[in-house]
Order: C-alpha cells, then sequence, then structure tokens
C-alpha cells in the first residue's frame, strides 16, 4: 500500500497564555489510515485533535490537510468532522434531523438528503430510527448517530475525541471492532484520541504517543508495544518491570561448538591453499548486545531492542510480565532459570498474575500466566524458578 | 406496633413541615381569590353592597348599552364594545406586550454576554451587578426615571447642551412612552435571569459540533442556540408579561393623563369611587386575558418547537 500523505503538521505549537500545550509537533498521516493519539490526560492529545478540526489555530507551524494549508480556515470550511467525547447530539431534534444536520447547503433534494439519511442510519446499524427523539437515544445508540452525522458528510478526515470512553466495557469492545470494520468500509482517515492503550492497539494502523505536548514515540501498534523508545511510553502501554541494569557492548558470541572450526578469512589468506576438510555445518553467532542484569545475570539482547549510543552506561531493562513464566512442578526447560519466591497472587480466571521476589532485584517482578489445564495456581510463599528469556528485554536509556 | 407509629409520624411529620405554606396560601392566595371572585358577582349598592348575584359588573366592563333581558343573546353580545374599561385594558395589554418585547429582546443579548464571553469566575459578579437595582424599592427607581425622561431632566439637558435639539422633548414623560422604558428597565432583571440560566445550559460542544457540520456562527445561533434557550426565552416572557399588566404604580406616576392602564381603574374603582364589585369584575377580567395570551403564547411555542423536530 502506497502511502498518500493527507495531513501534515510541521513545527506545530500551541500556546495557552504561558502553558504550552503543544511542543514542534511533526507529524504526517496518511490517508485512508486509522492513526490514534494516545496518551495521559493533559498531554495534548485533544488539543492536536481540535487543532485539527479547526477549533484551535496554531500558535506557530503550518497544518495542512490535502496540500492546503489550514490557518485561517474555520472548523465549517475544514474537509474533517468530528465525534465528540460527549457526542453533541442535538437534543431539540430527531435523529434523523442530527444526521441531516450538516445536508442543509448540499444541492441534494429534500428525497435525496431523506435517503441519505437513511443510508447512513443503516450504515452505523440504526436503520429505521429516524423519527426518533434524540435524547431518547442509549450512549451506544447517541455514539453511532454522531458516527452516522459526520460520515454522511464524507469527510477526508473524521475525527473521534474519546469516542468509547463513555460506554461500558462490553459495549466499548463492541464498537472497536464496529468502527475498525467502518474504516475499512468507507477508507476515510480515522484519527481517534484515546488514553486507553489497549484500545489504541487494538485498533490503529499508526499510533503517536504523547506526552507533555510532544510526541514520545510514533508507530504501529507492534513496535510500540514490542521496542518502546523510552521508559514513559513502555510504562504507558501495557504492564512492565522495569530492572536497573548496565549495557555492556556489541558481542558476538559462538553459540554452539561445531565439529570443524572453519579457517577466518585471515587464516584462509596465509594459507590460501589449506584442504577444505569436508562438508561442515557452519558455526551460528550470536549477534547482541551484552548486558548485566542484576538479579538475572548476563545477557545478549538483539541490537534493535538497545539503543544505538547506550554502549557503557547504566540502563533500564523492561520486561513484559507475558515473556516470563514459571517453571512448574513437573516441567523441564533449556532456557535460563532465576530462583523466586511468589509475592502476590492475582487470579484473573484466564489469566493468573505473580508478583515473585528475586534476590538481587528490589522490587517484585510481575509476570502473567496462561491458566492452562493442569496447571496450578501457586500460593503466596511458594520457592519456584522463573523462566526468562533474553530476546525479550528492551533495553531503554535511564530518565 | 412500632413499625405503624413510625409511618403516622412520618406522616405527621410530612403534615407538619407542608401545613405552614399551606396555610399561607390558602389564607393569602386562594381566599383573596375566592374573595375577588365572589366580590365580582355582587353589586355595590351605595354604602352597602348588595349580595344578590347577578352579572350587572361584566356588563358594565363589556357593554356600551344595558343589557336588555327580553332580547334574544345575539342582540345582546352585539353590544359589547367600545367602554372605557375595554379601551383601558387593550391598552394595558398592548403596554404588556410592548414592554415584553422590549424587555426580553433586550435581555437576551446581555445573558447571551454573561454566558458565553465572561469568564465563569466572573459570571457571578456579573450576576451581582445586575441586581443592584434592587437594592432601592421600587418607588424610588420610578421616580429616578422621572428625573432622567423630566421637561428638566438628565436627557433632555444633555441633549439640549449638546445642542442637539433646542426645546426639551416631551413625548418622553407622562405618556405611554415613559410607562414603557420604566416598566421595560425595571423587568430587565427578571428576564436576563432565566434566559442566562437556559443559555448556561447548552452544551458547548453542541456549537462545535454545528460548526465542525459546516455551519457559521450566526447560521449556529439560529439553529442551535436559539432552539436551546427558548424555555428560557419563554420563562422570560411570562415572568415579564404577567406582572406589568397589574403594575399601578408606574402608570401612576409616569402615564400623565393618557398613560394611565386598566390597573388603575381597578385601583380607582376599589378606593377612590368605592365600587370594589366593579373593581373586582375588572381584575378579573384582566386575569383570564392575562391567562389566555399566556396560553396561547405557549401553545404557540410548543408548536413552533413541535414543528422543528
Amino acid at each position: 500500500m502506497t502511502a498518500k500523505p493527507l495531513i501534515t503538521l510541521k513545527g506545530v505549537n500551541k500556546y495557552y497564555g504561558d502553558y504550552h500545550a503543544l511542543r514542534d509537533i511533526d507529524l504526517t498521516i496518511n490517508e485512508g489510515e486509522f492513526f490514534s493519539l494516545l496518551g495521559p490526560s493533559g498531554c495534548g492529545k485533544t488539543t492536536l485533535l481540535r487543532t485539527i478540526a479547526g477549533f484551535e489555530e496554531v500558535s506557530s507551524g503550518v497544518l495542512m490537510i490535502s496540500d492546503t494549508d489550514m490557518s485561517g480556515v474555520p472548523a465549517n470550511q475544514r474537509p474533517t468532522n468530528m465525534v465528540f467525547q460527549s457526542y453533541a447530539i442535538f437534543p431539540h431534534l430527531s435523529v434523523a434531523e442530527n444526521v441531516g444536520f450538516g445536508l442543509r447547503k448540499s444541492a441534494m433534494s429534500k428525497a435525496e438528503k431523506a435517503t441519505a439519511v437513511e443510508d447512513a442510519l443503516q450504515m452505523v446499524g440504526l436503520a429505521g430510527y429516524g423519527a426518533r427523539a434524540a435524547h431518547a437515544l442509549s450512549g451506544g445508540q447517541r455514539q453511532r448517530v454522531a458516527l452516522a452525522r459526520a460520515l454522511i458528510l464524507k469527510p477526508k478526515v473524521l475525527l473521534l475525541d474519546e469516542p468509547l470512553s463513555a460506554l461500558d466495557r462490553k459495549m466499548r469492545e463492541q464498537m472497536q471492532v464496529e468502527l475498525i470494520k467502518l474504516q475499512r468500509d468507507v477508507g476515510i482517515t480515522f484519527i481517534l484520541v484515546t488514553h486507553d492503550q489497549e484500545e489504541a492497539l487494538v485498533m490503529s494502523d499508526r499510533i503517536a504517543v504523547m506526552f507533555e505536548g510532544e510526541i514520545g514515540q510514533l508507530g504501529d501498534p507492534e513496535d510500540l508495544y514490542r521496542r518502546p523508545n523510552s521508559k514513559r511510553v513502555a510504562d504507558f502501554i501495557g504492564l512492565m518491570n522495569f530492572l536497573p541494569a548496565r549495557v555492556a557492548d556489541d558481542v558476538s558470541e559462538e553459540v554452539a561448538a561445531k565439529p570443524a572450526k572453519p579457517l577466518g578469512l585471515i587464516d584462509r589468506l596465509k594459507q590460501p591453499f589449506a584442504p577444505v576438510s569436508g562438508p561442515k555445518a557452519l558455526p551460528e553467532y550470536k549477534l547482541g548486545v551484552e548486558v548485566q542484569v542484576p538479579g538475572l545475570g548476563r545477557a545478549i539482547v538483539p541490537t534493535s531492542q538497545v539503543p544505538k549510543g547506550l554502549r557503557q552506561a547504566e540502563c533500564i531493562v523492561g520486561i513484559r510480565p507475558e515473556t516470563l513464566s514459571l517453571l512448574f512442578a513437573g516441567e523441564k526447560t533449556d532456557k535460563q532459570t532465576v530462583d523466586a519466591t511468589i509475592d502476590e497472587v492475582v487470579y484473573y480466571g484466564d489469566m493468573t498474575y505473580y508478583d515473585v521476589r528475586i534476590e538481587g532485584i528490589a522490587e517484585p517482578i510481575r509476570l502473567a500466566m496462561k491458566n492452562l489445564i493442569g496447571r496450578p495456581v501457586l500460593e503466596v510463599g511458594v520457592t519456584t524458578k522463573v523462566i526468562w528469556d533474553e530476546r525479550s528485554l528492551v533495553v531503554l536509556a535511564p530518565e | 406496633m412500632k413499625r405503624p407509629r413510625l409511618a403516622m409520624s412520618e406522616r405527621r411529620r410530612a403534615a407538619l413541615l407542608l401545613s405552614p405554606p399551606f396555610l399561607y396560601a390558602v389564607l393569602l392566595l386562594a381566599l383573596p381569590l375566592f374573595a375577588i371572585v365572589l366580590f365580582s358577582f355582587w353589586t355595590q349598592d351605595f354604602m352597602t353592597i348588595d349580595r344578590t348575584a347577578t352579572l350587572d359588573n361584566y356588563r358594565e366592563v363589556f357593554a356600551t348599552e344595558k343589557w336588555v333581558p327580553g332580547a334574544g343573546l345575539w342582540e345582546n353580545l352585539q353590544t359589547i364594545g367600545n367602554t372605557i374599561y375595554l379601551t383601558l385594558l387593550g391598552r394595558s395589554l398592548y403596554v404588556s406586550l410592548f414592554v415584553t418585547a422590549v424587555t426580553v429582546i433586550l435581555a437576551f443579548p446581555v445573558a447571551y454576554f454573561i454566558s458565553f464571553h465572561v469568564s465563569p469566575s466572573r459570571k457571578s459578579l456579573w450576576l451581582f451587578l445586575i441586581t443592584i437595582p434592587f437594592w432601592t424599592s421600587y418607588l424610588i427607581r420610578v421616580f429616578l426615571w422621572k428625573v432622567i425622561l423630566g421637561y428638566n431632566g438628565v436627557v433632555n439637558a444633555s441633549l439640549i447642551n449638546i445642542g442637539l435639539i433646542d426645546e426639551p422633548l416631551t413625548f418622553i414623560l407622562y405618556n405611554i412612552n415613559a410607562v414603557i422604558i420604566t416598566l421595560a428597565h425595571a423587568f430587565a432583571p427578571f428576564a436576563i435571569l432565566p434566559i442566562f440560566v437556559a443559555l448556561e445550559k447548552i452544551d458547548r460542544s453542541l456549537l462545535e459540533a454545528s460548526q465542525d457540520l459546516g455551519e457559521t456562527r450566526l447560521r449556529t445561533f439560529f439553529r442551535v442556540t436559539l432552539p436551546l434557550a427558548m424555555p428560557g426565552v419563554v420563562a422570560a416572557v411570562l415572568i415579564v408579561f404577567i406582572p406589568t399588566i397589574g403594575d399601578y404604580v408606574t402608570p401612576a406616576l409616569m402615564g400623565g393623563a393618557g398613560g394611565q392602564l386598566i390597573a388603575n381603574m381597578i385601583q380607582t374603582q376599589f378606593l377612590a369611587l368605592n365600587n370594589a364589585p366593579l373593581g373586582a369584575a375588572l381584575a378579573l377580567t384582566a386575569m383570564v386575558s392575562v391567562t389566555i395570551i399566556a396560553l396561547v403564547f405557549i401553545w404557540l411555542n410548543r408548536k413552533w418547537l413541535r414543528a422543528r423536530t
């Protein structure tokens, strides 16, 4: 898929008096993309969305939508439509009038408008609701009306300001799936603002994680989850254990001893006529960065998981709970293990979260185990072994 | 038997709590109203009151000629016409409607400004400032308007000094205009407050949604703000319209000879002419007229709102 940029922000700043709400935002959002702005409250994500919608003017910098500079273009003339957090359904109008609100100036005839409204309602699963009073709708239905009302105008961008935060969990999960489907069907760029990392991971093609008016990291969900670039991103997205550690240097170690050691390049230059000693298995090397983690030991972490400039320095190592596991009685492993004592057990039904104490690590480490058949839920105080994998370590610069 | 006693005591407590306002309402509202209704069907017989039930008072209010008992209903209905009472009632209704329109139209921008353009921390200060005129008595405010609008008053003196006029304007005092100006000022806060409350209740994201959907600010005002502020406007209209009909201080002091209203006539009947039954009939007529107009207004408004939805 070729990504065609639709919205471009260059050096966008926004001040409210002395308060610096957006700091030098550089961002490109592509056509047909489901893009999420994720961050804690007050990080500027809603301000950024409202800037794109035209409710806030940028203090400096350029905002372009389809190669048109948006400075001085009011909200009612931008090719964007918004689904508000409160849905902003007009209480004095019926469902159909709400959906058709933006069609006043369109050239369509009355009958065409009515058809368009019915189609839009159909699209969001509210066919036949047109005559209802808007104030009599449930939260989920209001949400759908707000969606239909925005999409009927066929905007280039649909802006969604925490659209699911007011719904209960079941409804939220259902709407997430529906929104993804809807976005695929209509092919419009969606920009979603959310503070719910799970929602962002589930729905988005790309996510920008924002902190204090800046974009902390920009990437696809897997990127953000597996390769967070800072402790605050790692901390915000999912659960992560943080351990103090030290980065040594790049290493390449031979993993398994091979029957015959092949000649190195230098050796071969030295002995150009040495006999080739039969077919040999090529040696396997482990490339990576050596990291010493107190309590766990020495690890070779894939180079991609270590920041470039960080060598011979203190660091923080992040481990996701699901990448650790307990060694249950009767099970065997050839991976690295470390002794641990169970400190806390939190049972979730499908999963059990354990907090374990490992000698040499100050804070308890959290790990998540699937409750597979035959696997007991261990009790507090039990000593066991924790299996860890050096490939799962994320090395982060200390803050 | 604890529970029944508890229930009893709760009931008794409710009765205790409710009885003072209930008694108050009966004594000071229902009884006088009932007395007025009763009086309107009696007649004044020089010094005493004739307590035989009759419609004579209403005939006098409505009919130019004496009711002829022998003639048919239609002939008698045709005598309804141009009595002094109906003239005064008509003038009263005109003044009240005019005052209401002026007050509400002027109050709306003030309420809008406070609700939309005053920072939240300053709003209570603004509302407080609006109620400042109430610190002085109504009578004093009316007299103040006399000073402002009088022959040698503030307005005329200023205009003459500026050189805009050579002689004092006379159409601003002792006529209906003066009554309208004074009443509109006196009732302004009563109109501003309900409109302000209605505007405050409007979710601001609705206005953004309207603009987001392609409407200008002006269009948004007419499509969203005004319809949603309508309950406040209706309240303001009723709050201003109903009491202005009954006001007799302002027309008495500001109205001059041609600016007297139905309330003045009622007062005259009760006090100066010692004809309480006719006064009562006039009061009831005025009350019923106001009620009818208010109901028609509410009905029209409902119909208008329903036509939009």
